[in-house]
């Protein structure tokens, strides 16, 4: 099927396009257009206007500000993934992104985009929510931002609000000697949304002590959950401790049915590619000491 | 709408409603007919065309989001009329194709890969490719045709074929310019 008529606009900033996206509650705004441009096209979107904001100035790029990398939001997933930037000090981001889509949708999609559409099994928004990133914000009003794990608050469902525009994502870099990345998935196909995945990461101190760690999981619930593993901080790491810190934090995750996989598959899944990714981010965290930190 | 894009190297221009998709745009302004509307919801890769020479679905992205842009449609890999690209050469001798219905997408896809590497690893060729949907050929000779293409620029000596007009990020061809070379020509046949 063909998308309804739309008018396409190209404004020349990001005032411009928030006032368009103000101006009209059925304008939308298009970056990469790879989820929605199929939703166009099946008609489960028909926008008076689409606001191309793919080529905004202040939307692009990527840089390091105050310990953390800011990615614009239509920085190309493929951009951020060949970034020398993001291999060094966002790990976490570098190991997601080969398995977002496919080669010839990562040319296209966004980093915001991801965000902004908010997929419950989508990697981006997980590498957010486990790292406790910002979204960074523009509305009518000037900037503003708002933590990744309120800003998700349902499947495709997020606080932005007409007029309001992801302009970037502020991922927290970790200053630590040794930082090691976990992440798994498990998907009808590689590259498919995963019916669930798991991503970690670890610190380490020179005595192999945990001393910073993160645990995330997606497609499981209705948007990217982290999960509480702190009793693991502060301690020497093994396979039994790990277990028993994944399973007690996941007592009561929810997790969604539909047709692909039951509630029960998505958590028991999700519980054994947790304890996958802690213990591949521990490997890691002993051979590689992050690049760029002291 | 009124739209001005360099396909091929030209710059052409067309007079588009804004959903209109670049690939219809290709296939009904331009009358080039190479990339293939399969699922037009982003799936298949038959629709794959290059944008300032990487791999992306025509089907997903509007003609008046595409100006500016140097986009190579399948049309636009051979280096002569009548003549084949290394690539296109290697699908037909390696039987790579059947149908033909995915072929102008993977034989982009492997070309981008080209560009960046004469020496892409099995993994590296199916990852190129893992966007394309065949429903015929199995993959197998797909991919061998990939090292068989990779394996033919690697020999024949040409310079790396970044011999693109300047502004343009490997959009170019993927022959050298003499053609193919005959270094792997059949060794004595008895
Ligand atoms: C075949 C296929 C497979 C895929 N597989 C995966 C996968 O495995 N994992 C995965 O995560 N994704 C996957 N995707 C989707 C991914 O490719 C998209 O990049 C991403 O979800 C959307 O990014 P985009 O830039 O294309 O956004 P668009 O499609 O342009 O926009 C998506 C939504 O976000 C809004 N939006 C976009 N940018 C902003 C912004 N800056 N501020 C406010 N709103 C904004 C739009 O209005 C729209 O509602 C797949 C897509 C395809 C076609
Ligand atoms: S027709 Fe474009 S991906 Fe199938
Ligand atoms: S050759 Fe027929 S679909 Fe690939």
């Amino acid at each position: 099927m063909k998308p309804a008529p739309f008018e396409y606009v190209r404004p020349q900033s990001l005032a411009e396009a928030c006032e368009l996206l103000a101006g009209d509650e059925d304008a939308r705004a298009i970056a990469g257009g790879q989820t929605l441009v199929p939703m166009l096209a099946m008609r489960l979107a028909r926008p008076t206007k689409l606001i191309d904001i793919m080529r905004l100035p202040e939307l692009a790029g990527i840089r390091t500000e105050g310990g953390a990398v800011v990615v614009g939001a239509t920085t190309r997933q493929v951009i951020a993934e060949r970034d020398p930037l993001v291999r060094a000090q966002l790990p976490a981001l570098a190991a997601v992104l080969p398995w977002v889509g496919h080669p010839a949708t990562r040319n296209r999609g966004t980093v915001g985009g991801s965000i902004a559409n908010a997929d419950p099994s989508a990697e981006i928004p997980l590498v957010a929510v486990t790292l406790g990133a910002e979204i960074m914000l523009a509305t009518p009003d000037g900037p503003s931002s708002m933590p990744a794990d309120d800003f998700f608050i349902g499947p495709m469902l997020t606080t932005i609000a007409p007029g309001e525009c992801v302009s970037a994502v502020r991922f927290p870099v970790w200053e630590h000697r040794s930082v090691g990345v976990g992440f798994f998935e498990v998907s009808a196909r590689k590259s498919d949304f995963a019916f669930a995945s798991a991503l970690a990461q670890v610190a380490l101190d020179e005595d192999g002590r945990c001393i910073d760690i993160a645990l995330g999981v997606g497609g499981v619930g209705d948007r990217p959950l982290r999960l509480d593993v702190s009793p693991l901080l502060g301690t020497r790491l093994d396979a039994a401790s790990v277990a028993e810190a994944v399973h007690a934090s996941a007592g009561d995750l929810e997790a969604s049915s539909d047709l692909h996989a039951s509630a029960s598959y998505r958590r028991r899944v999700a519980i054994t590619l947790g304890k996958r990714a802690i213990e591949q981010a521990i490997t890691e965290a002993g051979a590689r000491p992050l690049k760029g930190a002291a | 709408m009124k739209v001005e894009l360099r396909v091929n190297g030209v710059s052409r221009t067309a007079d588009v409603e804004p959903r209109k998709t670049l690939l219809d745009t290709l296939r009904e302004n331009f009358l080039l007919n190479g990339a293939h509307a399969g699922c037009e919801h982003g799936v298949c890769g038959a629709c794959t065309v290059l944008v300032d020479g990487e791999p992306v679905r025509s089907c997903l992205m509007f003609a008046v989001q595409a100006d500016g842009y140097e986009i190579t449609t399948i049309e636009g890999l051979a280096p002569a009329p009548g003549e084949l690209s290394v690539i296109q050469d290697a699908f037909c001798e390696t039987h790579g194709l059947q149908c033909g219905y995915c072929t102008p997408g993977m034989i982009l896809s492997a070309h981008a890969l080209l560009q960046h590497t004469h020496t892409p690893s099995r993994e590296e060729i199916v990852e190129a490719i893992s966007g394309n949907i065949c429903r015929c050929t199995g993959y197998g000779q797909i991919v061998e045709a990939v090292q068989f293409a990779a394996g033919r620029l690697q020999k024949s000596n040409a310079l790396r074929p970044n011999h693109v007009s300047p502004g343009h990020h490997g959009a170019g061809h993927d022959a050298p310019e003499e053609g193919v070379l005959e270094a792997d020509a059949p060794k004595e046949i008895v």
